[in-house]
Order: C-alpha cells, then sequence, then structure tokens
C-alpha cells in the first residue's frame, strides 16, 4: 500500500495544473494559418524593432542611427541576439509562435527561411509588399524564397573559397582529382593536404552537400523531394571519404570547425583548405599567422571545372505579427539598398548580394578575393530549401559523419540519409 | 631489581607508544598535506588554464605554453567594453541582484518547508516530498516553450521576476530536501529546554536551533546561489538587454569575425565572475562559523 | 516497511516513546496531528505555489501536447497545419524508434533520424549518470574528509574546491572544448594525440571527465556539511575506546553522514540525467553523446508535440529512478512513521 502513497503527487498535480492550462491559454504548437495575420498591418507605421544575432563589426548601429535621424517619427530599435546561430533560431521561434508584435524585421539565416515561412510566420514579400530584386546574385534570392515565393530581403551572402599554399603550388587545382593529385606535395612538405570542417554540425552539412553538389548529385531534386541514391552523389561523398581514408584529409580534421581548420592552415599545417571569406582578415593579420603572405584563393575545385559551394548569408523578413509593416518594408528596402551593401562589405567584410558591388574598383581593393568570391556564390546552391530542415540537416550530418570515420560506407549513408529525409517530409 | 627492570621497561613502552602515536600523527598530518595538494591541482588546474588564457593576446589564443606569454589586459577591457553594446558590468550586477534574492527567498520558504517536514506530523507528508521531489524531474530545456508562453501572456517578459521565479522553482527542491535532512539530525531537546526557560517556539528556534544549524543553512545557502548564478537556458530566452545575467551577457560575447569564438574574452569573463564569488563566499563562511562557535549553546 | 531504512538507523529509538512534538496548541492526541496539518500547510504553501506556477503548468502543458500530432505540411499552399489528436501514437513512436513511412503508417526509424535514437540516448544518458555520480561520490567524500580536518591551509582548499563549481557552466564547457582540442594543453600536456570530440570513448570520457570536475564540489560541500554537524565528542569517546580509524568511518561518520549523503546523490543523480549544456558543447551530441534532453532540444526543433511526448517519457524514467532510490536506497528525508522525531544521542 506504500506504492499509490509515493504516485499520487503526479495526480494531484493534475488537478492544481488543468486549472492553470485554462487560464495559461494552451501553450506550444506553433502552426500555420498565417492568412489573416498576414492580410494585416500592411499600412502600419510607426517605431519597429530589428533583431538579428551579434553585430560582431559594429555596423548595424550607425546604420540605425543614421535611418533614426531621417525617421523621427518611425524609430528602429535594435534586438542583438547572441552569437549563436541555434540560439537565435531558438529566439525568433519562441517569439513567432507566442506571436507577440515584439518583433518586426528579423534577420533569418539562408537555411531558416523555407521553415518560418511554411510555418506562416513570415511576410510574403509580394504586391503591396514586393521588394526589386533586379541585380541581386541568383543564389541568394533562390534561398529567400519559398514555393516560387520570396519571403525575405537577401541581405548579406557567403560562399566556400579554396585556399591554397602558393608558394607550394604555382596555381589552384580547377577540379577535385587534380588537387588529389598535388597531395604528393603535401607529402614532400610534412604537412597535411586538404581539409574542410567536419565534426558534426552544421559545418559538415555545408562540407558534405558541397561534396555532392560539385561532384553533380544534389541532395533533394526540383520537388524538394531527396535525390541521394544517384552515383554522382556517391562519387561526391566518397571523395571525402576516401581522402580521410588514404590521408590527403588528416585525421583529426574530424573534429574540425572553421576555427581549428583555420588555424591548421594559418600554422602552415594544410596545403589546402576550405572555408569561408571572414578568414581572410585573420590571416593576413594575425600574428600567429605563418602564412601571411603565402596563400592564394580561388573557387572550389569541382567535377570538370569550379565546384558548387554551399550559400551561407542571412536575409532581412518581416514578421507577420507585425504592427508596422510599412515601415518594416522600407527598412528592409534601405537595409538592402547599395550604399548599405557597400557599407556592410566595407567595414565588416560581408559579401553584398548586389553583383555591381563586385565589380566596385574600391571595395576590390580592399577585399581582393571579391571576384572570387563572386564566382563562388555565382556557382552556390543553397542548402536545401525545405521546411523540414533541422531534420535534413541532422540525417546529412549523422550519416556523412559515419561515413566519414568508416564506420559505414558512402553507399549506405546515402540510402540512410535517404530514407531518414524521407520520413521527416511524411510528417508524423 | 625487579621493580627497577620493570619501570625501565614500562618507561621504554610508554616512550615507544608515544613515539608511534606521534608518528602515526606525523604521517597522518603529512598524509592530510598531500591529499591537499592534490585536490588542489585537480580542482585549480583547469581554472589556471583559463586565467592563463584570459591574459594572452587574443592572436595567440591557442599557444600552449603552460605559462603566461603574450600577456596583455585587453580581454579584460574587451569583456567591460561597452561600445559595441555589451553591458557586462550591468549583467554582473544583475546576477548579484538575481542571485541573493533567489536565495535570500528559497531559504526562507525552504526552511519553513523543512521545519514542517522534518517536525510536525500531518497526512500527505509524502505526497508533498513527492510533488516537491517531481519538480526536479523534467527536462529543464523543455520548460523554457511554456514558460515564455506564460510570461508573454501575462507581460513578463525580460522583467526581473520572470528571471527569479524560475530559479526559486529550480533551487527549492534541492533546498528543502538539505534543510529538511539536517533539521531531522538536530537536538531538538534543546528547543524543549529553551521552551522550558521561558522561550516562545519561534524564539526557541530562532536563538537555539538556527545556529546550530547554521553550517547547513549556509552550506544550501551556497548551493543556492552558485545554482542561479549558473543559470543560463531560461535567462537566455527570458531576459532582455538590461535584465540579462552574466551567463547570457558572455554567450554573446562574439569574436570580431562570425565562427571566431573569442575564448580570451570568454575566459577573461569567467575569471572576473568567478574570483569575487569565491572570496564572497570565504569571507561569509569565516563569519558564520565564526559567529557558530561563539554563540555555541554546548 | 523492512526496507525502509530512516537516516539513522541504528539510534532510531523505540517509536510512540518521548512526546518530542508539540502543536502550537497543546490539546488531545488527534487535535494536534489536525493542527499541526494546518501549521503545516501554512508552511508549506509558498513552495508548492512557487513549484506550481514554474514546474507543474509546463509539465501538464507538455502532457497534453504530447497527445497531438505534429504540424504537417500541406501539399498544395506548403504551410504546415494542425496535426490534430494523435492518441498515444508519439509515445509508441518513441519507445519503438518508430518513424514516419512516405506512404503513411510508420516503420524503423533509419540512421539519422531522431527517433532512431531514443534508446541509445537513455543508454548514454544512465551511463554518464552511474559513472559520474559515482566518481562525484568517492571524490566528494574524500574531499570532504580531509577539508574537515584542522590544518594550515585548509581555507586555501576549502576556496579551491568552490572554484569549479563557480564557473558559470557556459564557460566551462567552452574551457573544456578549448583544452580537450586536438592541440591544446591536454593532449600537449600528456603528450598524447587523442581526438577527443572525434570518436565514441574518448567523446564519453570527455564529458564524463568535464562533469565530473564540475560538479564534484556540489558533493563535498553538502558532505561537509553533513561532517561539520557531527559532534567531536562522538569520536573522541569512539577513540577511547579503541576504535581504528576505519571503524570510525564505517560506524560512525558514514551513518552520521548517511542523511546528507543521500540527498547529495539523489540530487545529483536526478540532475545527471538531465545533463545538457557539457556534451551539447562539448560534442554536440556526436560519437553517441547524445543524451535524453539533447534529443529533446533537437526534436523541440522538428516538432513541439513530438517532444512533449519524449519530454514526459524522460520525466517517467526519471521519476523511476527517484522512486527506487527513495523507497529502496534509503535517500528519505523522512522516516515512514513522521510522528516520531529522533532523538538524538
Amino acid at each position: 500500500m506504500k506504492t499509490p502513497r509515493f504516485l499520487l503527487p503526479a495526480a494531484t498535480a493534475g488537478v492544481l495544473a488543468l486549472t492553470l492550462t485554462a487560464c495559461g491559454g494552451g501553450g506550444g504548437g506553433g502552426t500555420a494559418g498565417g492568412g489573416s495575420d498576414a492580410e494585416a498591418n500592411l499600412e502600419g507605421r510607426g517605431p519597429i524593432t530589428y533583431v538579428q544575432g551579434k553585430d560582431n563589426n559594429n555596423v548595424v548601429r550607425p546604420l540605425i542611427e543614421k535611418w533614426n535621424a531621417e525617421h523621427p517619427d518611425e524609430q528602429v530599435t535594435f534586438k542583438e541576439q547572441t552569437d549563436q546561430a541555434d540560439q537565435q533560431h531558438d529566439d525568433l521561434v519562441q517569439n513567432f509562435q507566442a506571436k507577440t508584435d515584439d518583433y518586426d524585421v528579423v534577420s533569418v539565416d539562408v537555411v531558416w527561411t523555407a521553415e518560418f515561412a511554411a510555418k506562416g510566420w513570415l511576410q510574403p514579400l509580394k504586391d503591396k509588399m514586393a521588394i526589386d530584386t533586379n541585380g541581386m546574385l541568383e543564389a541568394p534570392v533562390e534561398s529567400a524564397s519559398y514555393k516560387g515565393t520570396l519571403y525575405a530581403a537577401p541581405k548579406d551572402s557567403d560562399g566556400g573559397i579554396l585556399y591554397y599554399r602558393k608558394d607550394l603550388v604555382p596555381e589552384a587545382p580547377k577540379t577535385w582529382d587534380e588537387m588529389m593529385g598535388m597531395c604528393s606535395i603535401a607529402k614532400e612538405n610534412n604537412i597535411g593536404c586538404y581539409a574542410g570542417q567536419y565534426k558534426q554540425y552544421e559545418g559538415l552539412t555545408v562540407n558534405a552537400s558541397e561534396a555532392i553538389n560539385s561532384a553533380g548529385g544534389s541532395v533533394l531534386n526540383d520537388d524538394g523531394k531527396p535525390n541521394l541514391t544517384t552515383p554522382e552523389a556517391e562519387e561526391g561523398l566518397n571523395n571525402l571519404v576516401d581522402a580521410f581514408k588514404n590521408g590527403n584529409i588528416p585525421a583529426e580534421a574530424i573534429t574540425y570547425q572553421e576555427e581549428e581548420s583555420r588555424r591548421a592552415f594559418q600554422e602552415g599545417k594544410l596545403l589546402f583548405h576550405r572555408n569561408w571569406p571572414y578568414i581572410y582578415s585573420l590571416i593576413t593579420t594575425e600574428g600567429s599567422s605563418a602564412v601571411k603572405d603565402k596563400f592564394g584563393m580561388a573557387p572550389l575545385p569541382g567535377k570538370d571545372g569550379p565546384g558548387a559551394s554551399s550559400l551561407g548569408g542571412h536575409s532581412a523578413a518581416i514578421s507577420v505579427y507585425s504592427k508596422n509593416k510599412a515601415t518594416a518594408l522600407d527598412f528592409i528596402k534601405f537595409l538592402t539598398n547599395e550604399e548599405q551593401q557597400k557599407f556592410f562589405a566595407n567595414q565588416a567584410s560581408l559579401a553584398p548580394v548586389l553583383s555591381s558591388l563586385y565589380e566596385d574598383q574600391e571595395l576590390v581593393s580592399k577585399l581582393p578575393y571579391l571576384t572570387v568570391l563572386q564566382e563562388s556564390i555565382a556557382n552556390a546552391v543553397p542548402r536545401p530549401v525545405t521546411p523540414f530542415y533541422p531534420a535534413v540537416t541532422q540525417a546529412i550530418q549523422e550519416n556523412s559523419y559515419a561515413a566519414l570515420k568508416g564506420e559505414k560506407s558512402a553507399e549506405q549513408a546515402l540510402a540512410d540519409m535517404q530514407k531518414s529525409i524521407e520520413s521527416a517530409s511524411a510528417g508524423s | 631489581m625487579t621493580t627497577t627492570t620493570a619501570s625501565t621497561e614500562l618507561r621504554a613502552r610508554q616512550d615507544k607508544g608515544r613515539k608511534a602515536a606521534q608518528n602515526r600523527e606525523k604521517w597522518a598530518s603529512a598524509r592530510t598535506y598531500i591529499s591537499a595538494v592534490v585536490i588542489l591541482i585537480w580542482c585549480l588546474a583547469p581554472a589556471y588554464w583559463m586565467v592563463v588564457t584570459a591574459f594572452r593576446e587574443v592572436d595567440f589564443t591557442y599557444d600552449t605554453t603552460p605559462w603566461p606569454t603574450h600577456v596583455t589586459m585587453d580581454n579584460f577591457i574587451t569583456a567591460f567594453d561597452t561600445s559595441f553594446g555589451n553591458r557586462f558590468g550591468q549583467a554582473l550586477l544583475n546576477s548579484i541582484f538575481i542571485g541573493v534574492t533567489v536565495t535570500v527567498i528559497s531559504l526562507v520558504i525552504g526552511v519553513f518547508a523543512a521545519y514542517a517536514l522534518a517536525r510536525l506530523n500531518f497526512r500527505f507528508k509524502y505526497l508533498v516530498l513527492g510533488f516537491i521531489l517531481g519538480a526536479s524531474m523534467f527536462p529543464g530545456v523543455a520548460l523554457i516553450t511554456p514558460l515564455f508562453q506564460l510570461f508573454t501572456n501575462i507581460g513578463w517578459m525580460g522583467t526581473y521576476q520572470a528571471l527569479i521565479i524560475p530559479n526559486i522553482s529550480f533551487v527549492l527542491p534541492l533546498t528543502v530536501y538539505t534543510l529538511t535532512s539536517f533539521f531531522r539530525e538536530m537536538p531538538w531537546e534543546l528547543e524543549e529546554s529553551a521552551r522550558v526557560d521561558g522561550c516562545t517556539q519561534g524564539q526557541a528556534f530562532r536563538k537555539v536551533i538556527m545556529p546550530l544549524a547554521a553550517p547547513a543553512i549556509f552550506t544550501t545557502a551556497i548551493l543556492a546561489f552558485i545554482s542561479s548564478w549558473n543559470e543560463f537556458l531560461i535567462a537566455s530566452q527570458l531576459s532582455n538587454e538590461a535584465t540579462k545575467p552574466v551567463t547570457v551577457a558572455i554567450a554573446s560575447f562574439a569574436g570580431a569575425q562570425p565562427n571566431q569564438i573569442p575564448y580570451t574574452a570568454i575566459m577573461a569573463a569567467g575569471t572576473i565572475v568567478t574570483i569575487p564569488l569565491v572570496i564572497l563566499v570565504l569571507v561569509f563562511q569565516r563569519k558564520i562559523v565564526a559567529g557558530l562557535t561563539a554563540g555555541a549553546v554546548k | 516497511m523492512a526496507t525502509e531504512l530512516g537516516p539513522t538507523p541504528a539510534t532510531k529509538p523505540a517509536s510512540g516513546g518521548t512526546p518530542v512534538h508539540h502543536g502550537p496548541k497543546g490539546v488531545g492526541e488527534d487535535n494536534k496531528i489536525l493542527s499541526q496539518g494546518k501549521w503545516a500547510s501554512w508552511l508549506l504553501a509558498p513552495t508548492i505555489i512557487a513549484l506550481g506556477i514554474v514546474i507543474v503548468y509546463p509539465i501538464i502543458s507538455a502532457i497534453i501536447m504530447s497527445f497531438q500530432k505534429d504540424a504537417g505540411l500541406d501539399p498544395v499552399t506548403g504551410l504546415f497545419t494542425e496535426g490534430g489528436p494523435a492518441g498515444i501514437q508519439n509515445y509508441v513512436n518513441w519507445l519503438g524508434q518508430q518513424c514516419a513511412a512516405p506512404g503513411g503508417g510508420t516503420v524503423a526509424c533509419p540512421p539519422g533520424t531522431l527517433g532512431g535514437q531514443f534508446w541509445s540516448a537513455t543508454g548514454t544518458t544512465f551511463l554518464f549518470t552511474v559513472i559520474t555520480v559515482t566518481f562525484e561520490t568517492i571524490l566528494g567524500f574524500w574531499m570532504a574528509m580531509i577539508m574537515a580536518r584542522t590544518f594550515k591551509g585548509r581555507g586555501l582548499v576549502r576556496a579551491a574546491v568552490l572554484v569549479p563549481w563557480a564557473i558559470p557552466t557556459a564557460v566551462t564547457a567552452q574551457l573544456w572544448l578549448f583544452m580537450f582540442d586536438f592541440n591544446g594543453i591536454i593532449n600537449k600536456l600528456f603528450n598524447v594525440s587523442i581526438l577527443w570530440t572525434g570518436s565514441e570513448w574518448p567523446a564519453k570520457w570527455a564529458v564524463i571527465i568535464a562533469d565530473t570536475w564540475k560538479t564534484t564540489p556540489f558533493m563535498a560541500l553538502l558532505i561537509l556539511a553533513g561532517l561539520q554537524m557531527i559532534p567531536a565528542e562522538v569520536y573522541e569517546a569512539a577513540k577511547v575506546d579503541g576504535a581504528t580509524a576505519w571503524q570510525r568511518f564505517r560506524l560512525i561518520t558514514l551513518p552520521l553522514v548517511k542523511p546528507a549523503l543521500m540527498v547529495a546523490i539523489l540530487f545529483r543523480t536526478l540532475d545527471a540525467l538531465r545533463m545538457f549544456d557539457l556534451p551539447y558543447i562539448l560534442t554536440g551530441g556526436a560519437n553517441n553523446t547524445t543524451t535524453l534532453s539533447i534529443l529533446v532540444i533537437n526534436q523541440i526543433r522538428q516538432g513541439f508535440n513530438s517532444a512533449a511526448a519524449l519530454s514526459t517519457i524522460t520525466f517517467i524514467i526519471i521519476f523511476l529512478v527517484a522512486f527506487i532510490f527513495v523507497r529502496f536506497l534509503g535517500a528519505n528525508v523522512v522516516e515512514q512513521s513522521g510522528a516520531t522525531g529522533k532523538g538524538k544521542k
């Protein structure tokens, strides 16, 4: 007779909380419906809040000050999130789910757009709310769209770049095979040949997708269905698997995120290195850098020519729950116009989304890699645009990680990815 | 003759015994010191590395020379730099305010509850105990969304109470259980005798029992304070710029470039928040232990 | 009743003996219990209310959500729509590691889905819990015994012991990640090249070491408080009686510290079963270091209702562990009869 005594709390707790729930307004379960919210407040003007992750280079504050000086009745407040993408994502989700109008304009990572759009949280940028995307690079616009509708204004972009030791290899390799052929040079110099980012995290999705796309495969087909059981995808993933096996990619690269791999390259331990443009200024200026003037930059190597980079970057979107959407729209137009884009590039080395800026002499002299980056972004494939992105990236990460560690064959890994993604999009 | 031999023998044996005892004591104190050194190394080595890194130039973050090299104060200046919207100083004050409030409130209501559980006889005692313990069983990560909804509905987002109340609930089960277990060990006869001497029950509790329970209450206070000091998950979602505690402030430290983890600044911040806390605890401990010895009832 | 171990069974007085308790009003025996109950409910009310708001409300809302299907995608509009009632399907899916099949119905979860990780995450969580709590108990007891002695520099040791715990977890995790780096100080110091976060057992040990380092002070402090409450005379008396150090430890220290120790172990266990930050930051859950809490947060990003079911399952698992603890291992802060105080000495 003693057991029930201990179990009773659960029962009382139940009674107590049922009453609580009744008052609390049934938490959770944020789902679409968005229709009416998307129609509301289109003409609204007034103060708004702009939300984005940590402003690393202090470029957003001056822009907002500038805006506020010109718009005394439509002041923008800046809400800065933490530096971690996961936390930014969760913070946005919490606010959207609670349907608060605390956030008016939000900065969304390219991979979140589809998810947020499908949940009905983002204002479609069409009709009255349309923005002009002429002159913008194609890939960023594509990644800000869902089902043919634009949901966010591309704000900054990013693409993978091949860094190489120009003191050891005179010319950058154009193809993967060519690069692997040069690995003997690395051996002669007693350094590792190539590394990207292979820890099990978002960066692995980037690298694995690049390998698959560069070999001519694709993660999702045009209908958004997984398309991984193809010979091209297998070849792509096998390129990485084999390089790990034969040591062309050093074993410790399985623990690399961006910074660990940057350090290896910068300390002169790698011949070739895949990373984002941000490391350029660090390699050239950091005191501990051993390769300050010994490196070059090139597009990622592909099967027969330049490879397909995964696309990074952010867009600015309007919350459907915003009360002042007209102001919000003006503000995102302001954020993405040429003057501000140039300011971002100049001050924070953020890759612009306007193609004209890649030919801007002033910028090119400051950021010599712009031409390479433009090519990278031009060839870039957005990471899978799908509302099930969290499940898709989980499937890619877990299975490609197992393949890279030799725990399963590339073929098996891709088959498992295929099944996992199918299951995720089957809904539950 | 025989008596002399016997007494010499006896003396010799006593000497031997004393020597052995002295040796044993020496050996015991040596062992204590060796253990103390081992504890110091285990606890402080990683913290030492935190401090060394905190004083390193950011360009040499990953230097593995075991002693300080490329020494600079920059990281501490960066940590407190407010020009980029970091408000570490404010966050420090917030953490102290939240921590102290949580500790005081949870101790007061914890002492009530523990007294009832340890001393009073009533029905449903097990139910209450189970209920209190049950509160420590739900995954913390799953509490955020409902709390966010709740606090949004009642307009508490970003307020201090939205950070303090959840923290109280997190530390209460531990507080109640610890205090209850200690209270059961107390020599309550003393309370009886104090009452015989004319104290009311409340006076008896305050003047006799509380001083005796001081080590327990003090320990519980440290547990409560540090637990609130360490809390991150809830605060990261429910605080705003003005109310965020240090844990959230540290998480929003950013490198000069995206992806760059600003280890040196994080370590500097870690150093800043750890050292005062340890000093604070030590000072209080000394004071309380001293007060206890002075006012000993026995 | 036979398995019911009170805090110090050795000194348990014959029940029904001296009336140690007294209600505010001393009337008849029945009335006394009644008024004590009233008194108790006033004393307990603040605790119950505080826990009710913050803990019970979320638990109930999670339980309600867990019987709902996750939102599904409307293929025409591309928008998510409410999933509707699910019955116990979410629970069945987790326990059976079943995932939605493309054509409807369910299949065994393929590798790379969260559903396929339930049992391995449960195993990992228990593994971490058993190892870290064991280490922390042994180390913590030892540290407390040292700190309870009188020697020069005791203050320093007490301060040092606090340090690991006083460093916020967010910093601790980064600190260990930094030290476990392939080119980090640990590999350098011990002259090894271990990929700490790159393979299964090193990754698990990294988490265990970091967690043990971080939370041993918690154990040590609680046990120390227990030790401090043992009157010195008890030891002296035992010494006079010729008890050896081991006998003193086994017959005096252990039984008298047991209540504090059990509370410490119980709460450490509950905490360890919900371990989240350290493995999340150190390994991201790779290499079989995904704990139930990590699985919960990953699932929250993929579907709330299913995550609510997982939270509830975790809650039940932890509840069972706690139950076993309190019922069979003597982690009981009040004695079964409740009425008899423990007239000590």
